[in-house]
């Protein structure tokens, strides 16, 4: 993390030492071929936080993502989840993380308990806890009641509750959330965001959710902009607005990804 | 991976692809109407045209119903072997595979578990295919039913790591199709599946050539062996070489980077 950031966290945090980070990358890059999709990329993120990756299209959020998870892997710069190396220590670190990424990936011939069982048993949770962990994930996403229910016959928000109870069935110290609002009325991306800032709150869950919309930025986050792969600003949404000579978040996004001549203020109708 | 987490996630992978074959009807059925058509239309045709003579492992004439039996035993499972691997293309273009493998579980853990499934839901195939097949009057020998079960196991790995393979290999689900073209037919038809190879020498010596080099020429002998109790060597060890060969292939060049969403590409996010 840059000084400007650290100098902003010990003015968040100003009476007790800074909380270690749950994830911790430092100069990742990665290429497809000669297309250079991460450069150099640094972050880091604390528990009960929300921090927001914001980025056009195209920016790298998604291969940041594949990075972290272990699907993709890179020899230039580390990841680490909770102290482990994901390239040392794949599993430990994996066993601290929850993602719900950008494509929809339930089973749709299987029941939501179903599909929740099946991951609970990927993660390791023996059936009693498993079973506790869906009752209790289901009754706080509403969705008590479509638990025998295909996940066919679900609605796209319903969907999207439930792979949030799926990433969250092991607790994890780290929820990473990939565009997770895409296709999503109103009513359900309201919700989700603000489900998102409760988790961070209530159960100290570092998150880092990748957007293109400003409006799903909260005040109160920590940012991230990322642009043509590179980490282009970062710091609590006043302080880039204010870096950038803007008014508000969705002018400051255009001017800092205008040089790539792609950007696109994001706000959802 | 403690051992208790490893059995757990493994039965929940295979109960899925059990769920997933009971759910699906039209799958059961299609399995099912494939060689019994093959049985009662094509077989019951060259029946009366047809004349066998005693080769091993018969100790009698036989009725051409009969020595195609193991061929489409054989079938059943290429064509499980082939369904797996296209659900494990469909799962990367969908990304439910992106999910199974951010799980802290390891990769060649994974990939063998879904064989293994998939290679149960073959089993219960044949089982199926060959009581009908009784039950319509083709002789099928009651005392090698069992022995037949660890052959199927290995038949069906190695068909399911030939699939797996090739899914390893496949870019786009579109690709699918014509690999598949290329690849079950002449398989099928160029073994001793429909025909002894001792015929086909006397039609082609070129084809019988071609036969001979067929792995799955071997499986189908392999089965055709454990029905009447007796051991092949050569046709079992060709078989484990085949699964060795192609689930090594399968475990090295299989990576969630190709194909699936915003992998292997830029552009996702």
């Amino acid at each position: 993390m840059d000084a400007a950031a650290n100098s902003r966290e010990s003015t968040v945090k100003p009476p007790t030492e800074p909380a270690a980070p749950v994830l911790r990358v430092q100069n990742l890059s990665y290429a497809y071929g000669k297309y250079k999709a991460l450069d150099a990329v640094s972050l880091e993120l604390r528990p009960g936080r929300v921090t927001a990756l914001l980025g056009p299209n195209g920016a790298g959020k998604t291969t940041l993502f594949s990075l972290i998870t272990g699907l993709f892997d890179s020899r230039q710069g580390d990841i680490e989840i909770v102290g482990h190396a994901i390239r040392r220590a794949r599993s430990r670190a994996l066993a601290q993380l929850g993602i719900v990424f950008q494509a929809q990936t339930l089973d749709l011939d299987l029941s939501v308990e179903q599909n929740l069982r099946y991951f609970a048993a990927l993660r390791g949770l023996p059936g009693k806890e498993a079973r506790q962990r869906i009752t209790a994930l289901l009754d706080e996403i509403g969705l008590a009641e479509k638990r025998k229910a295909k996940v066919r016959t679900l609605s796209g928000g319903q969907r999207r509750r439930v792979e949030i109870a799926r990433a969250l069935l092991d607790q994890p110290a780290l929820l990473l959330l990939d565009e997770p609002s895409i296709g999503l009325d109103i009513a359900t991306r309201r919700w989700l965001i603000e489900h998102v800032h409760r988790l961070a709150e209530q159960e100290g869950i570092a998150i880092l959710m990748a957007t293109h919309l400003v409006d799903e930025v909260m005040p109160e986050d920590e940012l991230i902009v990322l642009d043509e792969g590179r980490v282009i600003a970062r710091g609590q949404v006043d302080d880039v607005v204010r870096q950038s000579g803007a008014d508000n978040l969705d002018e400051a996004f255009t001017r800092l990804t205008s040089k790539s001549g792609k950007a696109k203020p994001g706000a959802q109708p | 991976m403690s051992p208790a987490h490893a059995g757990r996630a493994f039965l929940a992978i295979l109960l899925r692809e059990l769920l997933r074959f009971v759910q699906q009807r039209e799958r059961f059925f299609a399995a099912l109407v494939r060689p019994l058509v093959w049985l009662l239309v094509f077989a019951a045709g060259f029946r009366a045209t047809l004349g066998l003579s005693i080769i091993p492992p018969y100790e009698t004439y036989i009725t051409y119903d009969v020595y195609v039996v193991p061929g489409l035993i054989g079938l059943i499972q290429l064509f499980n072997g082939m369904q797996n691997s296209l659900s494990m293309v469909y799962d990367r273009e969908m990304g439910s595979m992106r999910v199974l493998l951010a799980t802290p579980l390891p990769r060649g853990f994974l990939l063998i578990a879904r064989m293994l499934s998939g290679t149960a839901v073959s089993i219960i195939q044949v089982y199926a295919f060959l009581a009908i097949a009784a039950l319509c009057g083709t002789e099928v020998p009651p005392e090698g039913l069992l022995p037949l079960l660890p052959v199927l196991i290995v038949t069906g790995l190695a068909l399911s790591a030939l699939g797996m393979f090739l899914s390893s290999r496949i870019r786009q689900l579109e690709n699918f199709a014509g690999v598949m073209n290329f690849l079950i037919f002449p398989m099928f038809f160029m073994s001793s599946a429909l025909y002894p190879l001792w015929r086909v020498r006397e039609g082609s010596v070129l084809l019988y050539e071609f036969c001979r080099f067929n792995p799955f020429t071997y499986m189908v002998e392999l089965v055709r062996s454990a029905l009447y109790l007796q051991f092949n060597a050569t046709a079992l060890a060709v078989v484990v070489a085949t699964l060795l060969v192609f689930g090594t292939a399968a475990l090295i060049g299989y990576t969630p980077a190709r194909g699936g969403p915003a992998a292997g590409r830029p552009g996702g996010g």
